[in-house]
């Protein structure tokens, strides 16, 4: 909301207060000002000239030269406007003048004819073009005839206005009005409110003569009031009015549509003028659209309607959509004489709703949204009759033809002292709360500390105590407020074993080199068919998709991480940074429904990236590119970490190197994988080898709390035995590792791949491979020959099911 | 005899004095002292000597055979220092060549920012909760006494995925999902910090992600005193013990009375200037004493429980913290940005 301080001047005394002093108190009182301008830059030795005659320039077809009266003296302008003329007042900067832009006039000589000054547009005067009146927008600007010569422009055309801009809540919609401002400065300031004249001289007719009212949607327009205004006079309104229009942003038509802008400005309630005649019925019906019905709004528009739309209908078709626009065929335009004037209260979901079907914001629809003062329609409505009176010379008809069915009652609520510096955890005195609802303009009654308020309807957001207890702090001062901690329930604070250990995985991915990344959860088409955990995919998800995304980049919840690092990966490549170790913590979101009513499930996944080289000393000539083994490292520290045993197993994953790539199991669970991003995957990302992992941490939890549990502190020496075999070059090392540790259970601790080799001492198609074995019984010291027995059957079990043989 | 075994030691101790490698002392050793050593020849005569003589001279002999002993491992001794003295010598390397490097990886600057707020609220007695990201439209909106058609829903442009299941626009919803919990019953204290997501074009100051932290404490006779005691510790603790706060009346559908805290400038000290927009304060969280709705609704009767509830984004503590001037930066994951912040 724009305000100008001159037009709130108008209702409040604000002494000598500067624009930014008053916006700082209004700030802290409550609605935030977001900025202080000038409505124009400072101009000075600018006056009111009379253009006593204008004739062509001898040297110059398109210049005039004219003799200006500026009151002391008559100068000889030049002047290029085409809508100069004789007889006209205009602004004259004088020599010695400074304009907007720092532009001073001088005298000076323009085809050798001396020119003593300058008559100014308004845009030279350093108004924002968007709000000058079209038909003044060309050339320069010509004040009404009354306007004094020799006074300055200044204060004629509100050129020294400072313009506040207010944010206001939702819950503010009394403060979208100049009196709605006002009250809650002069609450501030603590100064009274000048209400506007809203008088009218007695007719010997009565609108209910030309109209009546008829509502058939009570629900959605409780109250609908019809004034008629006779022989109007449309022109342009008076200067001070289009002042204020254009310092509140809105754009001066002609008197009519002038006048209910201002109103709307001046109350908060919006107005709608029709043309009486074009109107042609005596008759005006409220009703909900029929389906299918149509019509032509003001901006030229066919509308289509239905039974959600109210229109305001003369009966037989719709002439306005109601709140939100007027109809072509009921507009006011230059012929119009006589007025009808609408003054109502429009339900704010149903112009909510009709807005966002049509786009149709205006600064009318914003406040009945927001909610419009009961008991400040008709007034509103008596106000602008008031002003088309005096301005439009019309003829107001007596009394006004309505629908009244609006609850215009005001809420009561009763607060007490104690209850207020109780929950403020304040010390303010009886007298001061009364002072401040005073303040408030609240009517109250009081019996010793307590009081029966009686709060007005233009404070609509106000209805429980809670409500009047931010009335009093706000005006008391939350500055004054007392600084205190809780004294309640002291309760120790803390993280959860999960959220602990989530912190514990993020230091360990860090210690082993990675850094942490945050990407975004949604993702695009393309993306959420990429790179899903084969348990994942076991489950058959529906990607969950938002019903109105704002881009196709962004509009599918993730059902991997790996997408968007990898994303990141490319975006720092193109920067020339090649050597990424990444990991992402996150959530990825599986819904099993094929149409989805129910929250997916939110799976907290671990992730990692990596690509470049790992290690590079150049003197050295020490050379590594991140590797398979590298990354199956750093998810077997992690394991290890956790001390949760892991079992990977060959596999081929989509959208991975099908050689390179394993699916990590703990027990018979897969929890993730890890590998080589399919080559041709990387290409088309503009990526070199890469590698990733993906694991279900929530399963990686399970898993750990399942362990801590049963987990003792062996209290009985280990044994550890080493053991090669010669097998195929083709078997697993993996495979022979898990042959041992079930045929080894449960004295096998543990079993440790220490040596790979092929090459000399090793047949042809074979190789080697050394485990290490770890014994341990937890209820007594193992005998030697347990050992050997089980050995034994580890040897003659590998032997048998690889084709293998003892290496000595 | 005395004279004798003086001899040996004298000739013993000459030679171990020229002698220049562990082996030449080795030959000494066996000359000298092994069994069939010349002192141990002299040893085997005394046999000869008298009941008296015996003693004396074996006294000598212990004398001599330690003095040997002792010059044998002395030297010893040194020569190993010598040897390895020219080992380490030839060893040497240049130390001023670089370094092997060691990788070390970092959190992101927003789990920095998170976690430090999360410690210095848990240092206050709360507890941490999370919540799911997509939420229904009861908890993230109606529970927050935020009822469908509410005008103020427009506030938060929302990404809905069915008419009730939307991206939560806040984290409240594990504000109202932890007071069911509790039954209406249990006093307590928490924070709750995740993503949020909000219906918006990325620019400089938007993003359609970002996270949030909210706080809630609930129980009897809470003041709203109380609520700017704790921001105050938190701002100090935050941003430094020279910062001042200042509460503003604001408007959120779940507080009442609302407000908005600013902490003042520390670029210009107050004085105004182009960071707080000439205002001398920033714009820092929103907060305000639970809305009694809001308790009712998850079984707190507001007639015996108050509470204070906060929320702030810690995007914007850490662009006023650490100078970050584009949101997307955080969400970008540009190495540099990344490392810039490792140590925050
Ligand atoms: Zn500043």
């Amino acid at each position: 909301m724009l305000v100008s301080y001159n037009w709130l001047k108008n209702y409040v005394d604000l002494e000598d207060m500067t624009p930014e002093e008053l916006a700082e108190k209004i700030t802290k009182s409550g609605i935030e000002v977001e900025s202080v301008e000038y409505f124009a830059e400072k101009s000075d030795h600018v006056v009111v000239g009379y253009v006593a005659s204008c004739e062509q320039h001898p040297n110059a077809d398109k210049l005039n030269l004219c003799q200006v009266d500026v009151g002391d003296e008559t100068l000889q302008i030049i002047c290029g406007a085409p809508n100069i003329a004789q007889g006209q007042k205009v602004a004259v900067a004088k020599p010695g003048a400074k304009l907007p832009g720092n532009m001073k006039i001088k005298r000076v000589k323009l085809r050798g004819v001396e020119s003593n000054g300058m008559i100014c547009s308004l845009q030279e005067l350093g108004m924002d073009e968007k709000y000058i009146p079209t038909d003044i927008a060309e050339g320069i600007f010509v004040f009404p005839e009354d306007a004094p010569v020799g006074d300055s422009v200044v204060p004629l055309l509100n050129l020294d206005d400072a313009i506040l801009e207010l944010d206001i809540l939702a819950n503010r919609a009394d403060a979208m009005s100049m009196l709605g401002v006002a009250y809650e400065v002069a609450a501030i300031l603590d100064k009274e409110v000048q209400f506007p004249d809203e008088s009218l001289p007695v007719s010997d007719e009565s609108a209910e003569d030309y109209i009546s009212v008829e509502v058939e949607a009570a629900d959605l327009n409780p109250y609908y009031g019809a004034f008629v205004i006779k022989d109007v006079e449309i022109k342009s309104s008076p200067l001070w009015m289009r002042n204020y229009l254009m310092a509140a942003g809105v754009r001066p038509i002609n008197n009519v549509v002038d006048i209910t802008n201002y109103v709307l400005m001046e109350y908060g309630q919006p107005l709608h003028a029709f043309d009486y005649d074009r109107f042609s019925s005596d008759k005006i019906v409220v009703r909900r659209a029929d389906p299918g019905e149509t019509m032509i709004t003001l901006d030229n528009q066919e509308r289509k309607l239905n039974e959600e739309r109210l229109v305001i209908t003369n009966g037989k078709e719709a002439t306005a959509l109601a709140g939100v626009m007027g109809g072509a065929n009921t507009e006011v335009n230059n012929e119009t004489k006589n007025v009808l004037l609408e003054a109502a209260y429009f339900n704010g979901g149903s112009i909510r709703k009709t807005v966002k079907a049509t786009g149709l914001r205006s600064e009318s629809s914003t406040r009945f949204e927001k909610g419009v003062d009961p008991n400040r329609v008709k007034k509103a409505g008596m106000r602008a009759s008031h002003l088309l009176q005096k301005y439009a010379n019309g003829t107001v008809l007596s009394g006004v033809a309505e629908f009244d069915e609006l609850d215009k009652s005001e809420k009561i609520i009763v607060v007490n002292t104690e209850d207020i510096n109780k929950r403020l955890g304040t010390d303010i005195a009886t007298k001061e709360v009364a002072s401040i609802l005073s303040r408030l303009q609240f009517p109250y009654t009081q019996n010793k500390d307590t009081f029966t308020i009686q709060v007005p309807t233009r404070r609509g957001d106000i209805t429980i105590f809670e409500d009047m207890l931010e009335e009093v702090a706000r005006i008391y001062g939350y500055d004054k407020l007392p600084f205190t901690l809780p004294e309640g329930s002291n309760q120790a604070g803390g993280l959860t074993e999960r959220q602990l250990l989530k912190r514990k995985i993020k230091q360990l991915m860090q210690s082993i080199g990675l850094s942490e990344t945050l990407t975004y959860s949604l993702t695009n088409g393309g993306d959420i068919k990429r790179l899903i955990s084969p348990e994942i995919v076991e489950q058959h998800p529906t990607p969950v998709a938002l019903a109105m995304p704002m881009s196709e980049e962004h509009k599918y919840l993730r059902l991997s991480i790996l997408p968007e690092m990898l994303r990141t990966l490319s975006y720092n490549i193109a920067r020339n940074q090649s050597n990424l170790a990444y990991y992402e913590m996150g959530s990825v979101f599986i819904s099993d429904e094929k149409e989805i009513t129910k929250q997916p499930k939110e799976q907290l996944r671990l992730s990692g990236a990596l690509t470049g080289k790992w290690l590079e000393q150049p003197w050295q000539q020490e050379k590594k590119e991140v590797d398979f083994y590298l990354v199956k490292g750093m998810v077997e520290k992690l394991f290890h970490y956790l001390e949760i045993p892991v079992r990977f197993e060959q596999a081929r994953v989509k959208d991975m190197h099908p050689g390179r790539t394993a699916i990590v199991n703990i027990g018979a669970q897969k929890v993730g994988f890890i590998g080589q991003l399919h080559p041709g995957l990387a290409k088309e990302l503009d990526l070199k080898e890469t590698y990733v992992f993906d694991l279900n941490l929530e399963a990686i939890y399970g898993a750990y709390e399942n362990i801590l549990s049963f987990q003792d502190i062996p209290k009985y020496p280990s044994v550890a035995r080493d053991i090669a075999f010669i097998l195929d070059k083709e078997v697993l090392a993996g495979e022979v590792k898990q042959v041992i540790e079930e045929v080894g259970a449960p004295l096998v601790k543990h079993v440790q791949i220490f040596d790979v080799y092929q090459g000399e001492n090793v047949p042809e198609g074979k190789k080697s491979i050394a485990y290490s074995l770890l014994y341990q019984d937890p209820n007594k010291t193992l005998k030697d020959n347990e050992v050997e027995e089980s050995y034994e059957k580890i040897v003659e079990a590998v032997n048998s099911k690889f084709n293998a043989y003892v290496r000595s | 005899m005395k004279e004798q075994l003086e001899a040996i030691q004298a000739e013993a101790l000459e030679k171990v004095e020229q002698a220049k490698n562990p082996k030449e002392l080795q030959e000494i050793r066996v000359t000298y002292l092994g069994k069939k050593g010349s002192l141990t020849k002299v040893l085997k005569g005394m046999g000869k000597l008298s009941k008296e003589e015996r003693p004396v001279v074996g006294q000598i002999a212990n004398v001599v055979r330690d003095a040997i002993a002792k010059a044998l491992d002395d030297k010893s001794e040194m020569l190993e220092q010598i040897a390895l003295e020219k080992q380490l010598e030839s060893e040497a390397i240049d130390v001023t060549l670089p370094g092997r490097p060691v990788n070390v990886g970092g959190p992101h600057l927003l789990t920095s920012i998170v976690e430090e707020i999360e410690d210095l609220f848990i240092g206050m007695g709360y507890e941490v909760r999370e919540g799911p990201e997509v939420e229904t439209d009861y908890y993230n909106f109606e529970a927050l006494n935020l009822p469908k058609n509410h005008p103020a829903r427009d506030m938060q442009d929302t990404f809905y995925i069915t008419n009730e299941l939307l991206m939560r626009t806040h984290t409240s919803p594990v504000q109202a999902r932890t007071m069911q919990e509790y039954k209406g019953e249990k006093p307590f204290k928490m924070i709750c910090p995740g993503k949020v997501y909000r219906r918006d074009t990325d620019d400089a100051t938007h993003s359609h992600q970002f996270t949030q932290i909210e706080g809630l404490y609930v129980d009897k006779n809470v003041r709203m005193s109380d609520l700017k005691g704790t921001l105050d510790k938190f701002a100090k603790k935050m941003f430094g013990e020279e910062r001042e706060i200042r509460l503003r009346p604001s408007f959120f559908p779940f507080t009442e009375p609302s407000v908005e805290m600013d902490i003042s400038c520390k670029v210009c000290q107050g004085a105004g200037c182009s960071v707080c927009k000439g205002t001398g304060w920033i714009e820092i969280l929103g907060g305000g004493m639970v809305h009694p709705k809001v308790l009712s609704m998850a079984g707190y009767n507001p007639e015996v429980y108050s509470g204070f509830a906060f929320g702030m984004g810690p995007e914007r503590i850490a662009m006023l913290k650490y100078g970050v001037n584009d949101i997307r930066g955080f969400y970008l994951n540009d190495k540099r940005f990344l490392k810039q912040y490792h140590k925050a």
